[in-house]
C-alpha cells in the first residue's frame, strides 16, 4: 500500500476510508520521453503552501499507469478528434486553424500561459475563449460549446503538444483585480457543507473524504479524461461539480466567477507541466 | 452509425523471425450499457461493439465475444506470433451492425 | 434457539448482503458459468487472474487473464446486473493465450476467469476487487 507523507501541519483529518494510496515519490514520464513535472516549489503567492503536487501524484498505480503511454490514455482518442478539427475550414472566412496556425505544434506554448489578459478584447480569456475568439472574430464560423466536446477536442489537442511545458499563468497587471476576485472565491465557504475550495485542496489534500484521496485541486492536466464518465472534463465542469458536491447552488460553466477562479487555481500550478489529456478517477 | 467511431491500433512495423509481438487496440465507442436510464427515466437502449477479432494474413489470432460490461472505448492488449511477413486484420461488429475495420502491415527481418 | 440481540443483528447483516447480490444475478452467474463449462469440474491450476485490489472507480478496471494452452477464456463479474464480461477466443497465431482490457464493476465483488483446456478441462481464478465510492457523493 503506497502512502502520501504529507509535510507541514495537518489540518483536522475527514476520514480515512479504504485507501487507494499513492506514492509521493512517483514521476511520470510520458511515452518514455516526456517529462512531467508533478511535484515542484509552490509559487510565492502561495502562502499556504511549500509544495505543489499533480493530480496524478494521488492516483493508483492502475490510473497513473494509464497516462504514462499515450496509447493507453484514452483522452489520446479525443487529440485524435482535435487534430481531424483542426484542418477543417469552417465559417464565412472558408478558414480552418492549420491556415493561420500551421500545425498544432506551433501552439505548444499556449496552454501553459491561460488564462490570460486580451489586450484587444480588454478581458481575461480562457483557452476556450480564445479558440472561440479566434472562430468568431477570424473564421467566421459560430463559437463552440463552452465545455462541449468539439472545444473539449481541441483543448485536449493544444494541452497534448504542450505537455511538459511548465505553467506560467500571470497574475499581475491586467490581469490582477480577476485574479483576486478569483483568490476570494477560492476561500470563500458555500453550500450548506460550508466548505471551500481550500478547505479539501489545501488543508486536506493527501487526506481522504470517505475512500477519496484529495489532491490539491490542480488543474495543470486539463481537460481530464474521467474513468467515472470515460470522456474529456473541462475545469468549469469540475469546479461545478466540486461546488454542488458541497450542496450549494453553482456558477456556470464559462461565467465570470468560474473565470476568475481558473485563472487563480492555475496560477496555484505555476511550476508544474501541462499534462493534458491527463486520467484522473 | 454509432458516432466517431475511430479505431487505433499499435502493431510494431517490423519483428525479428520467431519472435512474437505486443498488439495494443483501442476503439472509440460508447459501450452503452442498456442498464442506465435518460433525464425521464426511460432505459437507454444497449448499444455496444459485441465482437472483437484480430487475424493475421486470414489466421486467427483473437476472437472475443464482448458483453456490456467492457468499459466505454474498449481497449484489448494481446501477444500475436508472426510466421511471415503480411497483414493484420482487426474488426470490431457493431450491435447497429456497423463493422470498422483496421489493418496493420508487418515485415519479419 | 434463543433469539438474541445479537443474533437479531447478525440476522439483519445477513439478509442486507443478500439483498446486495441479488439472487437473479447469482442464478444468472452460475448459468453463464454453466453454459461455458457444460456443468464439467473446473480446476484451479494453470490460470491467472490480475486486477486491482481496489479500483478507483468501477467504470474502467484494468484487468488481465492469462492461461497457458487455453482454447478460450471467459470473464464473469457475478455482481453486475449481467454477468457475463468477455469470452477470448486464441485462434492458432496467439502466442500467448492471455489478453487484457478493461471493464466495469457495478460495486465490489469477485471476478472470475474460467479457462477451457484444449482436453476439454477447466480452470479458474478468482479476484476480489474493491469497488470505492467517490467523496462527496459526486
Amino acid at each position: 500500500m503506497k502512502t502520501f507523507v504529507k509535510t507541514g501541519v495537518m489540518a483536522l483529518t475527514l476520514t480515512t476510508g479504504v485507501q487507494v494510496g499513492a506514492d509521493e515519490a512517483a514521476n511520470l514520464v510520458i511515452n518514455g520521453e516526456t517529462e512531467i513535472k508533478v511535484r515542484t516549489e509552490a509559487p510565492e503567492h502561495l502562502d499556504n503552501l511549500s509544495k505543489i503536487y499533480s493530480g496524478w501524484i494521488f492516483r493508483s498505480d492502475e490510473t497513473q499507469a494509464l497516462q504514462m503511454d499515450d496509447f493507453d490514455n484514452p483522452g489520446m482518442i479525443f487529440v485524435d478528434q482535435g487534430r481531424d478539427a483542426w484542418a477543417v475550414a469552417e465559417g464565412s472566412e472558408g478558414k480552418a486553424c492549420a491556415d493561420c496556425h500551421n500545425e498544432p505544434e506551433s501552439l505548444a506554448d499556449a496552454r501553459a500561459t491561460y488564462p490570460k489578459w486580451n489586450d484587444e478584447a480588454e478581458e481575461v480569456r480562457t483557452l476556450a475563449m480564445q479558440i472561440n475568439g479566434c472562430r468568431t472574430e477570424q473564421m467566421g464560423a459560430e463559437a463552440w460549446k463552452y465545455d462541449g466536446s468539439d472545444m473539449l477536442n481541441m483543448e485536449a489537442l493544444l494541452s497534448s503538444v504542450g505537455r511538459g511545458t511548465p505553467i506560467n499563468v500571470a497574475i499581475d497587471g491586467p490581469a490582477q483585480s480577476m485574479w483576486e476576485q478569483g483568490r476570494d472565491l477560492y476561500y470563500t465557504r458555500t453550500g450548506q457543507l460550508d466548505l471551500s475550495c481550500a478547505n479539501c485542496h489545501e488543508d486536506n489534500y493527501g487526506n481522504y473524504i470517505r475512500a477519496d484521496h484529495l489532491s490539491q485541486g490542480q488543474i495543470n492536466g486539463f481537460p481530464v479524461y474521467r474513468l467515472k464518465n470515460a470522456k474529456l472534463n473541462g475545469a468549469h465542469s469540475r469546479f461545478k461539480g466540486c461546488v454542488r458536491d458541497t450542496r450549494a447552488e453553482t456558477y456556470g460553466v464559462g461565467s465570470e466567477e468560474f473565470i476568475a477562479l481558473e485563472l487563480y487555481v492555475a496560477s496555484r500550478g505555476n511550476g508544474l507541466s501541462v499534462e493534458g489529456p491527463s486520467v484522473r478517477n | 452509425m454509432a458516432e466517431n467511431v475511430k479505431p487505433r491500433v499499435r502493431v510494431p512495423r517490423e519483428v525479428a523471425a520467431g519472435e512474437t509481438i505486443t498488439i495494443k487496440t483501442l476503439i472509440s465507442h460508447k459501450m452503452e450499457s442498456g442498464q442506465r436510464k435518460d433525464g425521464d427515466g426511460n432505459v437507454i437502449p444497449r448499444s455496444i461493439i459485441n465482437r472483437f477479432t484480430c487475424t493475421f494474413n486470414g489466421e486467427t489470432v483473437i476472437d472475443v465475444q464482448m458483453e456490456p460490461a467492457i468499459s466505454t472505448n474498449p481497449f484489448f492488449e494481446f501477444d500475436a506470433a508472426v510466421p511471415e511477413s503480411g497483414t493484420f486484420e482487426f474488426t470490431w461488429y457493431d450491435d447497429d451492425g456497423d463493422v470498422y475495420t483496421e489493418t496493420k502491415e508487418i515485415a519479419v527481418s | 434457539m434463543k433469539l438474541t440481540r445479537r443474533h437479531t443483528l447478525m440476522l439483519a447483516a445477513g439478509s442486507a448482503v443478500a439483498a446486495l447480490l441479488p439472487m437473479r444475478a447469482a442464478a444468472a452467474a452460475e448459468e453463464a458459468i454453466a453454459a461455458f463449462t457444460g456443468g464439467a469440474d473446473v480446476g484451479s491450476e494453470g490460470i491467472t487472474l490480475t486486477a486491482p485490489e481496489i479500483a478507483e472507480n468501477g467504470n474502467t478496471v484494468p484487468i488481465s487473464v492469462s492461461a497457458p494452452g487455453a482454447e478460450a477464456i471467459i470473464i464473469i463479474a457475478a455482481g453486475n446486473p449481467e454477468p457475463g464480461v468477455a469470452t477470448f477466443n486464441f485462434g492458432p497465431l496467439a502466442a500467448a493465450q492471455a489478453g487484457s482490457t478493461r471493464i466495469r464493476l457495478a460495486g465490489t465483488q469477485d471476478v472470475v476467469a474460467i479457462a477451457r483446456m484444449p482436453d476439454g478441462s477447466f480452470v479458474q481464478a478468482s479476484r476480489e476487487v474493491k469497488v470505492t465510492i467517490g467523496g462527496c457523493g459526486g
